[in-house]
């Protein structure tokens, strides 16, 4: 029986939220990330971030692994910036055995920690900009990705898990054709950014709308939540540990650090494109400054193995290579050291035990992409469905990060 | 009657009417679907170059054959229905968007003289069946008793009736002008100018009617109902192999006769601007199928040249620019254009 017209609008409808399971297969979670919203219609009431579905437990792991054995563990943190995961580890365990690598090893570190930021950066943003519905953006980031991967592939013969530095240096010396080609790519890739990937999103006015005022997150509240990077920078926190804890060659040349104002998705955005171009102002000056000598530190065959020509014809590298694969670094040092650098998503920190065996004894991690989530229910609340897309990029996460 | 150059003997003339009519639907129906398939092959392509790749490349020379391999693909794919779903609305419901934008397709003069229902009031019956073709979003969105989908058919039907009243208001200047609400008509009235184009003079109807278009075919920046990457494919996510496909059709379908109504209604169907013909004399001896299929094509590409460019808008903004933008504008043409035609005597 229809109501009387009187009692429409007196009868009280229940309503309750709707509980969306977002992830942890889910197109724009960037990984396994799982994401369980309580919706209003299109608001987002409360949105609960899972994670662990990517655990692997790398820390556990490189407890029973030598100190190089446990590099490769650090190429699948993120797994899109492992070089810089690579170099994070090897300067811990530098510290913390207190080794210093030769000039033209940071050298070369710097420009492939670079790279890295660079590689990952443009897939950061252009993923950011594929989940709010654009899609040139993403292919042509990946056409200057592939140029950097090749040049990765070229020099260590990976692209993705390089594993490319060693504890007191780097595997190889890069070769001339490498510098030619990645000199040739910074000639042009700022270019690029200009004309190809700030044209498209910058001064559009649906991306605008999209990203402006989304996800504001003031500095304090930034700090506050431990977040690093671009991510913390966006707030306008001009924290970088490149220029605060120099380490490699950072300390030699120079660069900005871009910081944003308002802390939105759009200043965000603005951070990591203009870090593209520090990058490129780095690798440029790494390049123009970079001296000749060796890329090994000299007791470096204490703690990394011996070329394996030299394993099978020099009697003194056999033995080295026998007690580094059974027992791990000769001397290795007691004691502990937490050791901070900067990957692209932001502070990557170690926190190393050593007791004296060959390996560690603990190893913990600080990844930026863990943190980083930890402010998605704070970013999310009272958006929009799509305000969450649009938070889940800008935070820039990489989930084999996050659950380690 | 007589059909080409026979005479039809008398009593039959009823049957062979008819006769006539089915040919024409099966003719059309034919080139509609062929259309289809190669707009998605053109759309591949198109985007692909735009973004630095190449598209289909397989299947054939140049993926020429790439639609019939998604075709035959998505024909023998297992047809999945959710155990919770409500069996009967989750079957009807692709069918509808399909039926609805192919019935549409009945009212469009393609050149002089061809169309299979010449009536009075084709711009309405446009309207009615673009209209119906948002029922089976909803009820798949519904059916599919899946929260995804939900939200995809909820978001389609708020978006489908908000855009459908610019739409409609911004072809309300082209009958004020022409005086007719038949397709035919609209074209010839056209003619009277010598630019033989509503576009000049209703260039606000043109934009309000092209954004209106582009969100009610679900296109982006407007594919909210199908947004990928929030609501992983909206409405149809549950659905697979030809059910599935039949979105899709309706979605092109959609797309092709948006693009007829606006080259008939704003770019003169199937004519050419006066001007240019008595410049050029020899263009008037190309047939008017020529001009309008390039017309359509040109607004089919533009299709995909907004979709390689833009991202997609937030429900909220898409609600506010339909309601707080698009209408307005509207209005305010049907305004300019009734007060000029008013004062200048038609």
């Amino acid at each position: 029986m229809p109501a009387a017209p009187e009692e429409i609008g007196k009868k009280e409808v229940k309503t309750k939220e709707l509980t969306v399971n977002m992830g942890p297969q889910h197109p724009a979670t960037h990984g396994v990330l799982r994401l369980v919203l309580e919706l209003n219609g299109e608001t987002v009431v409360k949105c609960t971030p899972y994670v662990g579905y990517l655990h692997r437990g790398v820390e556990k792991l490189a407890e029973n692994r030598t100190y190089m054995s446990a590099l490769p563990l650090t190429d699948r943190l993120d797994y899109i910036s492992s070089m810089a995961n690579n170099i994070g580890y090897c300067v811990a365990v530098e510290r913390l055995f207190g080794v210093e690598p030769p000039e033209r090893a940071k050298y070369i570190r710097t420009i492939m920690a670079e790279m890295t930021r660079i590689s990952s950066h443009i897939i950061g943003v252009a993923t950011h900009v594929l989940d709010i519905g654009a899609t040139t953006l993403f292919l042509y980031s990946f056409r200057d990705r592939e140029t950097l991967l090749d040049l990765f592939e070229m020099t260590c013969g990976a692209r993705l898990t390089v594993s490319y530095p060693r504890i007191g240096g780097v595997r190889n010396d890069v070769s001339q054709e490498f510098i030619d080609k990645l000199y040739e790519f910074t000639g042009y890739f700022p270019e690029t950014i200009e004309r190809e990937y700030e044209t498209l999103i910058d001064r559009n006015r649906i991306w605008l709308q999209r990203t402006k005022g989304i996800g504001v997150i003031s500095a304090e509240d930034a700090i506050n939540w431990g977040l690093t990077g671009p991510t913390l920078r966006g707030s306008g926190v001009p924290y970088d540990v490149r220029k605060h804890a120099p380490y490699d060659a950072y300390d030699k040349v120079e660069f900005d650090v871009p910081v944003g104002k308002n802390g939105d998705v759009y200043d965000r955005y603005k951070c990591r494109m203009e870090e593209l171009k520090q990058s490129n102002r780095i690798i440029r000056q790494c390049i123009e400054q970079m001296p000749r000598g060796p890329i090994m530190a000299p007791d470096a065959p204490k703690f990394t193995l011996p070329p394996k020509d030299k394993v099978l014809t020099d009697m003194e590298s056999l033995i080295h290579h026998f007690v580094l694969i059974t027992k791990g670094p000769i001397a290795s040092p007691e004691g502990e050291i937490y050791s901070a650098t900067e990957v692209p998503k932001g502070e990557l920190g170690f926190y190393m035990i050593g007791d004296g065996s060959g390996k560690p004894y603990r190893m913990r991690l600080r990844s930026p992409s863990f943190v980083h989530v930890s402010v998605l229910p704070e970013l999310c609340k009272d958006a929009l469905i799509a305000d969450v897309i649009a938070n889940i990029g800008t935070i820039d996460i990489v989930l084999g990060e996050v659950d380690r | 009657m007589n059909v080409f150059g026979m005479t039809v003997p008398a009593g039959f003339e009823l049957a062979t009417s008819i006769a006539i009519i089915i040919v024409k639907i099966a003719v059309i129906v034919a080139v509609t679907m062929l259309h289809v398939l190669y707009a998605t092959y053109f759309e591949r392509k198109v985007i692909g170059h735009m973004q630095v790749r190449l598209g289909p490349m397989r299947v054939g020379y140049h993926g020429i054959l790439q639609p019939f391999a998604d075709g035959i693909k998505l024909f023998f794919k297992e047809d999945v229905v959710p155990a919770e779903a409500d069996k009967t609305v989750f079957k009807i419901a692709p069918i509808i968007p399909v039926f609805a934008t192919l019935s549409a397709v009945a009212v469009i003069p393609f050149f002089d003289g061809f169309v299979i229902a010449n009536i009075n009031v084709g711009l309405l019956y446009l309207f009615a069946m673009s209209s119906l073709a948002a029922y089976g979003v909803i009820m798949a969105g519904w059916a599919s008793n899946s929260k995804y989908s939900f939200l995809g058919g909820l978001r389609s039907s708020a978006q489908v009736i908000s855009y459908e009243v610019p739409m409609g208001l911004s072809l309300v200047g082209v009958m004020l002008l022409s005086g007719s609400l038949n397709l035919t008509e609209i074209v010839k009235a056209q003619q009277q100018y010598w630019f033989g184009m509503y576009l000049i003079p209703q260039f606000l109807g043109y934009f309000v009617f092209m954004v209106s278009a582009f969100a009610e075919t679900n296109r982006t920046p407007f594919d909210l109902p199908e947004a990928e990457s929030e609501l992983v494919a909206g409405y149809f996510v549950e659905y697979s192999g030809m059910r599935f496909a039949f979105y899709y059709a309706a979605e092109y379908i959609g797309m092709i006769v948006m693009s007829c109504v606006a080259v008939i209604c704003f770019w003169g169907g199937w004519t050419l601007p006066p001007v240019l013909v008595d410049a050029v004399p020899a263009l008037a001896a190309v047939p008017g199928i020529v001009w309008f299929l390039a017309k359509v094509y040109f607004h089919v590409f533009l299709y995909y040249w907004v979709r390689a460019t833009v991202p997609r808008y937030r429900y909220d903004q898409l609600m506010s620019l339909g309601w707080k933008v698009l209408l307005p504008l509207a209005l305010a043409n049907i305004v300019v254009t009734s007060v000029v035609k008013f004062f200048a005597g038609s």
